[in-house]
């Protein structure tokens, strides 16, 4: 008998859980299926969650919808440190190394205690479609599982090709076979796809580490938490560590190019910018001989040390000899050596921004199968499949979060809308209203969005409404209490080291001043004590008062054109006056509203001009300002 | 694209109309123009009852200066074209006064029209029927790839060359904060905060620089500088008088325009001419001869066009080579006259004149359109190539200047009130898409090409 669920899906790395445990969450029957149980929630590269360049963004924003990403990194990190601190609330940014093994089980603990979760073994082979709808998928011991909704999210597995040097095989992940039939099964489909590729350092035995050359980068004493959810806790950190390579290395690399995939021709896919591998540093800026290279900790039960900076799949041996020149790894042993991986993916215009494929109806894809990079970019595009599909199944509307809303909305509009010519990460400087889409504010964005979808608990809720609440009632507080130049008020200001004060200003103003903090007021003021969150908002609200309105205009002027949808299957071939680029482009993307299309490469302002005069003629609606 | 604020722009075509208009639209429009108009008699035209037409002055409010005087027709919305409050200004027709006029309204808040923007609010506002929306479509088309096309075309000229190469200062600036930030631990030099706020006052007192000189802002505004000069008897008063008896300005009130040297303004299609030491032609008769050759030469250094009249019935002298001379890196118009008198020598004795035009006439018989036309035409080439487009893009640069120029004063004092650097980008955002906003470039994908391409990042 066939197994019949509400939603299927392939694949247990981040955004495959991501979306499992939503789906579930949702309470809809899920079936997860992995390769292999042992590895799900695998980090195959970097021992490390969140981050800059928006990565701890991500996290955060996942956890106020109700994803899970924060809530395991909080049980299994070994290090954890904020960075950016003196560069603006909106750029802060959280990273923890992981306990990798600790991450797994975590996960895997918590998918398998999921209610409305089957979590199962098995390598699918094919996706079952009928009629332009996706109904099922099938394993390659030939068992079929049916659903309403599939979710696609297998990585680097899909026609995965493992590099090492000039030796190539099929792979997904060293030691793990592709996922061929698949890939192939998705160009019979119809998908088109493109390759691209990215790679790994090697791993070191943390004994054969001189220590004593290296310099050590311990975690924050303050150690600060991911999710919203989780409960403050004291952990003993490990320490990482960093050296930099010298001359003699980038002589070793020049004199080895030869064998460097790079130059060999061993590696075709095109990889991230933002991860080059060492070989691909040495040859793009020859003259820096002093690259960092970190040493991270893969867990509390191995030995194993992450080698950051030396990324490359030049051969075993070249590893070898590059690390003999680095200053505490001169006798390094190589535990397991970098190589490169390249995969199908399919391209990005393909998918709604729901993440549903235009192609396929019922047919979800999340991760790098879209073009993307990264595990938290891999978990953001999860949670928007699972909410997608399960709104998909429930007959509900699109879930869609705008680029104004979060850096998730950011990510897939991108995507969606502008494509990609290398593995995507998601930056700040991508997102146009950074100092709005903070991570300390992605509980006040998104929870309540979460909270509607049936993500949060009533318990968390409840906890979320009282933070807002206390966070409102005391800028109203603010706002509303006059200050007057007392003796008092002015030599308590003195003593604060703040400027004087000759009229009576409002304590919001007060709180304005840089050296004056919300603690400071309290007593004086008689105000009510807040926690550190509450604190931390309020200020920001307060002393960047002037910025954050600036973005807000910015935005509700960003939006007027988010507004105006447009109709599902609007005929752009026979739309006079549209450039024949623009209308290729529109045609292929269908974008939904006229925001998105304006983002179009090739869309100029004149033919969203044209596609505003028409709307009108289609729905007579269209109205200035709306 | 969508914005519902108050629009202007010159609706005519410009050139040698006798009336210009100068249009706006929106629900501010009545009072912004409230605020620049007088009428002769009492009244303000916020009381103005639809459909009127007042008389008076249009004036800047901040200099008092009175800019021309105008008919007024107040429209108010749904009854007007765009279907929203519309005020026309009915002004003479000259360049320099419409120019004038749309500054001084774009000053007071209203924004420069995008392309066909008036033709699209009709249609959206319902006023133009659906059945025309193709012909609505032709000419938003149309208008925007034209605007488009000088606009790009301009990017040849001095002003935008400038404007770019402030640009690329700002890109420099906002790619080592951006990477700074994406990649705090990837060994990218941290900007220093006096770095900082140096880069952005240099850039920011090149733009002040920069709106204040603007090639084509001078010259519209000033009238170009122009010098006839040749020797004696040569015919220099009776040119003069051949182009003021047809052309004579009707703006004297020029501002910037230093008084203590008498001069007369000349009006050529709209575009001003202002002809130096004309009190020296008109009195003696002959410049060149009273003033000596000294102080000739300064004046001929100081124009912006010479209009250099030889004679062509007796031949070239040791004077007409001085003079030649003395002008030879200037724009210039070599006019050859008396050609009714018998000819003394050929045009190819004015051996190294390079591109000089050259326009042969007779001043007692001829007409002078040709050298109307050649000195109309060393505008448009040098400077406007498209009149009309021209002009709209070069407000546009203003505007964006002046834009960028609010951006960059907050993004320094961001940066000196000690905020963190995430907060001093969002102004040089700002700066940097204002002054890109004229070819549509994407700012924030060309920051990320530059950190990628500049600095060695990855893990």
């Amino acid at each position: 008998m066939i197994k019949k669920y509400q939603i299927i899906v392939v694949g247990a790395g981040h955004a495959g859980c991501e979306a499992a445990w939503i789906a579930a969450k949702m309470r809809l029957s899920t079936l997860l299926l992995t390769m292999n149980i042992d590895t799900i929630a695998q980090l195959s590269c970097n021992p490390a969650i969140g981050g800059p360049a928006a990565k701890s963004h991500l996290v955060r924003e996942i956890d106020a919808l109700g994803g899970i990403m924060g809530k395991i990194i909080d049980k299994s990190f070994i290090n954890i440190r904020l960075l950016n601190e003196s560069r603006g609330p909106a750029v802060h940014a959280l990273r923890a190394q992981a306990d990798k093994i600790k991450y797994r089980a975590e996960m895997t603990l918590a998918l398998q205690s999921l209610k409305h979760l089957d979590v199962r073994q098995g390598f699918v082979t094919e996706v079952l479609v009928s009629d332009g709808k996706a109904y099922g998928v099938k394993t390659k011991n030939g068992t079929e599982y049916h659903a309403d909704a599939i979710i696609l999210a297998p990585g680097t597995f899909l026609g995965g090709v493992l590099v090492f040097g000039d030796i190539r095989y099929p792979g997904g992940r060293v030691g793990e076979p592709a996922s061929n039939e698949l890939s192939e099964n998705l160009k019979s489909l119809g998908f088109q796809m493109s390759r691209f590729q990215t790679a790994t350092p090697p791993r070191l035995h943390a004994d054969s580490i001189d220590f004593s050359k290296l310099n050590e980068q311990k975690g924050d004493t303050k150690i600060r938490r991911f999710s919203f959810d989780s409960e403050r806790v004291e952990v003993e950190q490990l320490s990482c560590w960093y050296t930099r390579t010298n001359e003699k290395t980038v002589e070793v690399i020049r004199d080895n190019l030869h064998r460097s995939p790079i130059l060999t021709g061993s590696v075709t896919g095109k990889g991230p910018r933002f991860c080059p591998s060492i070989d691909r540093k040495v040859i793009r800026f020859p003259d820096k001989v002093d690259h960092q290279i970190f040493l991270e900790p893969e867990g509390r039960y191995t030995k194993e040390l992450y080698c950051l900076g030396l990324t490359t799949a030049m051969p075993e041996d070249v590893q070898e000899l590059i690390l003999r020149t680095i200053p505490g790894l001169e006798n390094a042993k190589i535990m397991r050596a970098g190589y490169a991986v390249e995969y199908d993916f399919i391209l990005p215009w393909q998918v709604k921004l729901s993440l549903e494929t235009k192609l396929i109806e019922n047919l979800f894809t999340a991760g790098q199968i879209n073009g993307t990079s990264g595990y938290e970019e891999a978990g953001a595009q999860g949670i928007i499949a699972g909410i997608n599909a399960a709104h998909k199944v429930l007959g509900r509307d699109e879930f869609v979060l705008k680029r104004s809303q979060a850096y998730i909305g950011v990510l897939i509009d991108d995507l969606v809308t502008k494509g990609t010519d290398e593995p995507y990460r998601m930056m700040t400087s991508r997102a146009e209203y950074r100092l709005l889409l903070r991570q300390d504010n992605a509980d006040l964005r998104l929870r309540p969005i979460g909270h509607q979808l049936g993500l949060i608990s009533e318990e968390y809720y409840a906890r979320f409404e009282k933070k807002r609440n206390n966070i409102e009632r005391t800028l109203r507080r603010l706002r509303e209490t006059t200050v007057s130049p007392t003796e008092e008020v002015r030599s308590f200001l003195i003593e604060k080291g703040s400027g004087d004060l000759k009229k009576s200003v409002s304590l919001f103003d007060i709180l304005r001043r840089p050296e004056i903090s919300y603690n400071d007021l309290v007593e004086f003021f008689d105000l009510e004590t807040l926690d550190e969150e509450e604190i931390e908002q309020v200020e920001i609200i307060c002393k960047f008062e002037g910025y954050v309105e600036r973005q807000q205009r910015q935005i509700e002027e960003f939006e007027q054109l988010e507004r105006v949808l447009i109709p599902r299957g609007l005929n752009y071939r026979k739309i006079p006056g549209l450039r024949t680029e623009a209308r290729e482009k529109l045609s292929l993307i269908q974008p939904l509203s006229l925001g998105q299309a304006s983002r179009i490469p090739g869309v100029t302002a004149a033919d969203i001009n044209v596609l505003l005069v028409v709307l009108k003629g289609v729905s007579g609606d269209v109205s200035t300002g709306a | 694209m969508l914005r519902d604020d108050t629009i202007a722009a010159i609706s005519t075509a410009l050139g040698e109309a006798g009336i210009g208009i100068v249009r706006l639209s929106g629900s501010e429009s009545i009072s912004i123009a409230d605020r620049v108009f007088k009428p002769f008699r009492e009244g303000s035209l916020k009381n103005v009852p639809t459909h009127r037409v007042k008389l008076g002055k249009v004036f800047d409010p901040e200099s008092k200066r009175i800019i021309d005087e105008a008919l007024v027709l107040v429209m108010r919305g749904p009854r007007s074209f765009t279907g929203e409050d519309v005020v026309e200004f009915q002004c003479h027709g000259g360049i320099i006064v419409l120019q004038r006029v749309l500054e001084l309204l774009l000053n007071q808040g209203a924004r420069l029209a995008e392309p066909g923007e008036f033709t699209k609010r009709a249609f959206l506002n319902g006023r133009i029927d659906l059945s025309q929306a193709e012909a609505v479509i032709d000419v938003i088309r149309s208008k925007t790839d034209l605007s488009l096309e000088v606009a790009i075309d301009q990017l040849e000229g001095s002003l935008s060359k400038r404007i770019q190469s402030l640009r690329d200062e700002l890109y420099q600036l906002v790619t080592r904060i951006e990477a700074s930030i994406d990649f705090p631990e990837d060994d990218i030099p941290e900007v220093e905060v006096m770095e900082m706020a140096d880069v952005i006052s240099s850039v920011q007192e090149q733009v002040i620089k920069l709106l204040k000189t603007a090639d084509d802002g001078k010259v519209l505004r000033e009238g170009i500088k122009t010098v006839i000069t040749g020797k004696p008897n040569v015919g220099k008063s009776s040119l003069l008088n051949k182009l003021l008896n047809e052309n004579r300005a009707l703006v004297t009130d020029i501002p910037g325009t230093t008084r203590d040297v008498i001069e007369e303004v000349l009006n050529l299609q709209g575009i001003p001419f202002r002809i130096l030491d004309t009190a020296g032609i008109r009195e003696t008769g002959d410049y060149v001869e009273q003033l000596g050759v000294e102080r000739s030469l300064k004046a001929l250094d100081e124009a912006d066009l010479i209009v250099f009249l030889l004679d062509a019935s007796i031949p070239l002298s040791e004077e007409d080579f001085q003079i030649l001379e003395a002008t030879k890196n200037k724009k210039r118009i070599i006019v050859i006259n008396k050609l009714d008198l018998p000819r003394a020598w050929e045009i190819k004795e004015l051996s190294d004149i390079g591109e000089t035009r050259i326009v042969e006439t007779s001043l007692l018989s001829g007409d002078i359109d040709p050298l109307i036309e050649a000195m109309i035409s060393f505008v448009s080439s040098g400077i406007m190539r498209s009149r009309e487009s021209g002009i709209v893009t070069r407000t546009r640069h203003k505007h964006a200047l002046e834009q960028a120029l609010q951006d960059l004063k907050q993004a320094l004092n961001t940066v000196n009130e000690g905020y963190p650097v995430d907060l001093v980008s969002i102004g040089l955002y700002g700066a940097l898409e204002s002054l890109g906003e004229i070819t549509g470039e994407t700012v924030r994908d060309n920051i990320i090409e530059q950190i990628f391409s500049q600095f060695c990042i990855g893990k």
